[in-house]
């Protein structure tokens, strides 16, 4: 069975019509790339994994490990392993990150009914994770994200991954505003996770990111559809032609269907 | 805001968990506002001549207010006229003795009562480090560690044991800092106050515990009218707490309180409340406490402090603005304070700055929280005299609002006579986005935690300056009093 199973998912975003039918299947172990022009519906697809009430689901269904995805809670899902790392990482003024993530943590491991974890053994984690990150320790005490740089955002959301270890961890162009040396630092530390009991999905624009986390399928999103899947190789053909080629191509395929 | 607002909206069916009435047997005078009644009251304690003389006074002052139909109008609250020849001005339970002097006298139903809120009395279970005057509607029914503290010269007791044993410091304070003709609702506790706390710390003394008075409205058709006096004497410290609940009742009662404090030289009082009297029915609206209070601090001597710290999340209307007169040079005035106005709750709220010293200072942090259909509105002032040389004032206002049928309004009035004062004002709206509460719930966190993080959060401030177990109790308070506001 797949860990994630994505059949003809239709969404609505303020009746708009944004994914279209799309299908996918993500094997634990698997790392995927999704890539495709602005406005495809990336993020709307990262944002129904991770169940904003918000966006429709019309038609389809999503089933993670044979768990109906689509009827769970936000928190529930994430409770169940799914981590979304923000295209746009929130603001939280006056909660401490240490405080957060503790809460975060506390959380899934309530939800599976584990001891909660109090904050002379939290500390210790938190802090081994900053270090894989190269992350300064005065990130604990300052707000959630507020006052950050747009690279220290996307650092702190990977740094969150690295702590609530998800199942399936969905990255939504985790990789734009990063300069080259944060960029391999979040790439270590998603590949540090690389287990045969997780999978990731990367969003992403640019083939760069793909130099370092090294995907096993890249899968080409236009207008709410997958149009073209391949390996690895896939992303350097894109980043050569650009979406164009396979745009035009998806349309020929759309009229002939 | 994106669709998922209406999602917001749920979050606004808490129920009130102090609502519970206690069966006691009480003595309570009939209906009604007269000098017949003022009588009865002042006999009922056992006064000295001045403390009657100076009800009257102050009873004759408000008649003719109410003639002038001068209960003030300028706040921005609605609600309908009260009938002040329809509540009853002093009940209390029934005991054996007036004044009870060891608990064993008070009546058990009581001491649960209290137990229940949290607050219990009796020796073995009684908060440590904290002594308490429990007020239970119109009196004091018992008060802990206080031959500890007297030991030590504090003066920790009611009212109205003060005005027995301690009627010159009584005579000397009372009404010093807010006169009887200060304004109608002061005028009206001044003429029937019937209990409330006094305090007195000497030269020198810090005193090592918080005292806390808890305030609880048990009767039916009853007012409470307390009124607390503390002093702080040369170079003392006291921390004090006040906490208030009622019971959950269809009609409005009226609660009008004065708090005068007043600090000598060099002393400090720091002032806190967790108010959460009841807030009246969540969808109708209906019932609910009118809190109507005038408080206010003296930092009469040279570099004293006051600093007022509160957390109103209770009652149908609240409208109060502690204040400090910033008399002494070097003094210095806090106030710090989360108002939230749920369901159909309405806040008028803030503080007044009087800055006569040279050199003083003061600083304004206010949080209004908006949620259902409530309305929050802050009042501030800040007045500089020609005398203060120097003064400077910091003011910080800021408003959350929670889905969007609530309103937050702000009202900052500035006036400096001093050209070298320094005033900066600083103010800001915010809503609860939809963003947030799903960046935490996708972390794993329940909506209501989210939502009560993120409240939290925004009155850190504030929370800070809370003695330490009580903000802890003050969150709680908050996140159960919006239990409800987001779906
Ligand atoms: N909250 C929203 N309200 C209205 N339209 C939206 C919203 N979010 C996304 N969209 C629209 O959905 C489409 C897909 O957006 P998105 O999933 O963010 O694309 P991508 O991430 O691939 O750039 C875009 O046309 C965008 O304008
Ligand atoms: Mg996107």
């Amino acid at each position: 069975m797949a860990m994630l199973e994505i059949r003809n998912l239709h969404v609505k975003i303020e009746n708009r019509e944004i994914l279209k039918g799309l299908n996918l299947k993500v094997n634990a172990g698997e790392v995927h790339s999704i890539m495709g022009p602005n406005g495809s519906g990336k993020s709307t697809l990262a944002q129904v994994l991770a169940r904003r009430e918000s966006y429709l689901v019309t038609e389809g269904e999503v089933l993670l490990d044979g768990k109906d995805l689509l009827a769970m809670k936000p928190e529930d899902a994430a409770c169940e392993g799914v981590f979304m790392a923000f295209q746009y990482p929130i603001e939280i003024a006056g909660i401490s990150n240490a405080y957060f993530l503790r809460a975060a943590l506390n959380a899934v491991r309530k939800y599976h009914g584990r001891k909660e974890m109090d904050a002379m053994d939290f500390l210790p984690f938190y802090k081994g994770k900053m270090k894989l990150l190269e992350v300064d320790e005065s990130f604990m005490t300052r707000s959630v994200n507020e006052g950050f740089s747009g690279g220290e955002k996307k650092r702190n959301e990977i740094l969150q991954m690295a702590l609530l270890e998800p199942k399936l961890a969905i990255l939504d162009e985790t990789d734009s505003g990063l300069d080259i040396d944060a960029l391999r630092i979040v790439a270590n530390g998603v590949n540090a996770m690389r287990s045969p009991d997780r999978a990731t999905i990367v969003i992403t624009h640019y083939q760069r990111l793909l130099d370092y986390i090294v995907p096993d399928f890249v899968h080409v999103l236009v207008d709410g559809r997958i149009v073209k899947s391949g390996g690895k190789e896939l992303a350097l053909t894109l980043e050569e032609q650009g979406y164009v080629g396979v745009e035009t191509e998806a349309r020929a395929l759309a009229v002939a269907v | 805001m994106s669709t998922d607002t209406r999602t917001i909206d749920t979050l606004i069916e808490a129920e009130y968990k102090w609502g519970f009435v206690t069966e006691v047997e009480s003595d309570s005078a009939p209906k009604g506002l007269n000098e017949e009644i003022i009588r009865l009251i002042s006999t009922k304690k056992n006064e000295p001549e001045f403390m009657l003389e100076w009800r009257m006074k102050a009873f004759r002052h408000w008649l003719k207010l109410e003639k002038q139909q001068a209960e003030p109008k300028w706040a921005n609250i609605k609600y309908d006229a009260i009938d002040y020849q329809d509540i009853i001005y002093y009940s209390a339970p029934k005991s054996k003795k007036a004044g009870p002097k060891s608990l064993n006298e008070v009546d058990p139903e009581i001491l649960l009562a209290y137990e229940k809120l949290g607050i219990p009395l009796n020796e073995q279970k009684r908060l440590a480090g904290v002594a308490v005057d429990a007020v239970f509607d119109s009196v004091s029914v018992a008060t802990t560690f206080q031959a500890e503290l007297a030991e030590i010269g504090i003066i920790f007791c009611p009212f109205s044991e003060a005005v027995q044993r301690h009627p010159e410091l009584v005579r000397k304070y009372l009404g010093s800092v807010v006169p009887y003709s200060d304004n109608f609702f002061a005028a009206l506790n001044a003429a029937v106050f019937s209990d409330g706390s006094f305090i007195y710390i000497p030269k020198g003394v810090r005193c090592p515990m918080e005292l806390m008075t808890y305030f609880r409205i048990n009767a039916a058709d009853s007012g409470q009218f307390e009124r607390t006096l503390i002093i702080a004497d040369e170079g003392s410290y006291v921390s004090y707490l006040e906490g208030c609940t009622a019971p959950t009742r269809d009609k409005n009662q009226l609660h009008a309180a004065v708090v005068e404090l007043v600090a000598h030289d060099n002393a400090e009082i720091k002032y806190s409340t967790v108010q959460n009297w009841y807030p009246g029915d969540p969808v109708t609206g209906k019932g609910g406490i009118y809190n109507f209070v005038t408080k206010r601090g003296k930092c009469e001597g040279v570099n004293s402090k006051i600093s007022w710290t509160q957390v109103e999340t209770g009652a149908a209307i609240t409208w109060k603005y502690p204040s400090v007169i910033l008399q002494g040079d070097n003094s210095v005035g806090e106030f710090y304070s989360v108002a939230l106005s749920n369901h159909w709750q309405q806040a008028d709220t803030g503080t007044k700055m009087i800055h006569i010293g040279k050199n003083t200072r003061s600083t304004i942090i206010a949080k209004g929280i908006s949620a259902g259909h409530g309305q929050n509105t802050y009042r501030g002032g800040v007045k500089i005299l020609k005398s203060a040389v120097g003064a400077r004032n910091y003011t910080q206002c800021d408003s959350l609002l929670i889905g969007d049928k609530c309103g937050a309004h702000t009202f900052p009035y500035i006036e400096a006579k001093n050209s070298t004062a320094r005033i900066e004002h600083e103010a800001s709206t915010s809503k609860v986005g939809d963003d947030q509460i799903f960046y935490l719930q996708q972390r794993g966190i329940p909506k209501e935690d989210a939502l009560s993080m993120i409240i939290n959060g925004f009155c850190k401030q504030v929370f800070r300056k809370l003695p330490m177990e009580f903000a802890v109790e003050a969150q709680k308070l908050l996140s159960v009093s919006l239990e409800g506001s987001v779906g």
